[in-house]
């Protein structure tokens, strides 16, 4: 198989799966605790989504001390109420930085 | 200060998060596409995948299959799997949307974890919509242009960690959620669950796969009993 089909299939599976949830019938939702799973679901995909990118590589779990401290600044920026923006530029400025000083 | 109605307020922060994710986030794509390059993609290749496959996770993880000398099927399926998560999300925000016929062809595109995050975060449908649009046009922009950029300027891009843009992707996800994590009752625990749950999984199950099962972490709502009117 070539990687131009790779390429396409994947880009074929993944529309295949986003229109899938879209079109899920909606009378699926009446019920009130569906309706609270399906808005949690967010919630845990999106957590987990955080936690993987920060703590794993590929399937091993690797502590990348500047990328944690990015984003322990980014949780201090929230406390902080800064604005979304702010929050981004103090993460990967912190993790920048500290990665310039440790070359 | 001019007094604006509180729909009006609710759809400019929307926005505003919206756009703010579209550029940031999407400045990532220089990432995916010096990482496509070097795992062997040709520029044209790396662009098509941003293009059709438009969902970060999978990209790059077709990209290391690839690199890494796997199996081209192998590679594919578990890039498609990892976007299984965005079915989900569609399920979640067909009500709040409401698109119909080609509409909701085109619509299911976009429907990824950045633009679910900003639409989810939002007050109000109105509000809601006008979030997932703005995050989907700017993403999409931003996503394929730097594509372009970081797979033709592979050579002379460097480190892109070095400037911190792999922290970027989960600090806009932990920004957009926060409000709820710290203000919904009951999305805290289970925020919790999910992360110890795909952690824990992470070394034994192959990547992407963690991160789905992590959605067992909002079962317990399903099995609640009915809440009290």
């Amino acid at each position: 198989m070539s990687v131009w089909i790779a390429v396409i299939a994947t880009g074929l599976g993944c529309y295949a799966l986003k229109l899938g949830g879209l079109v899920t019938p909606q009378r699926m939702l009446d019920d009130p605790r569906v309706r609270r799973f399906t808005e949690l679901v967010p919630v845990a995909l999106l957590t987990a989504l955080i936690a993987v990118q920060a703590l794993a590589d590929g399937k091993s779990l690797e502590f990348d001390a500047a990328r944690m401290a990015g984003l322990g600044a980014a949780v201090v920026a929230l406390l902080l109420r800064a604005p979304f923006l702010v929050v981004l530029v103090v993460a990967a400025g912190v993790a920048a930085g500290l990665r310039l000083l440790g070359q | 200060m001019s007094v604006a109605a509180p729909g009006e307020g609710a759809r400019a922060a929307a926005v505003r998060d919206g756009l703010g994710v579209g550029v940031a986030v999407g400045v990532s794509g220089l990432a995916f596409g010096a990482a496509a390059v070097t795992a062997g993609l040709t520029v044209a290749q790396a662009c098509a995948l941003s293009l059709l496959a438009f969902t970060g996770a999978s990209q790059f993880a077709l990209a290391g299959v690839i690199g890494g000398g796997g199996g081209l099927v192998a590679g594919s399926l578990g890039a498609v799997l990892l976007g299984g998560r965005n079915a989900l999300y569609g399920m979640r925000l067909a009500r709040t949307l409401g698109v119909r016929g080609w509409r909701r062809l085109a619509t299911a595109h976009v429907v990824i974890d950045e633009t679910t995050a900003v639409a989810t975060a939002q007050h109000g449908r109105a509000a809601a919509r006008t979030g997932f649009y703005t995050t989907a046009v700017s993403l999409y922009l931003a996503w394929n242009l730097t594509t372009l950029l970081g797979a033709a300027g592979t050579a002379r891009l460097g480190d892109p960690d070095a400037v911190g843009l792999d922290v970027l992707g989960p600090a806009a996800f932990l920004a957009l959620l926060w409000p709820r994590l710290t203000g919904e009752k009951g999305a805290g625990k289970v925020a919790v669950a999910a992360a110890v749950i795909a952690v824990a999984a992470t070394p034994v199950l192959p990547p992407g796969v963690p991160v789905m099962l992590a959605a067992v972490a909002a079962l317990p709502a399903l099995l609640a009993r009915r809440a009290a009117p």
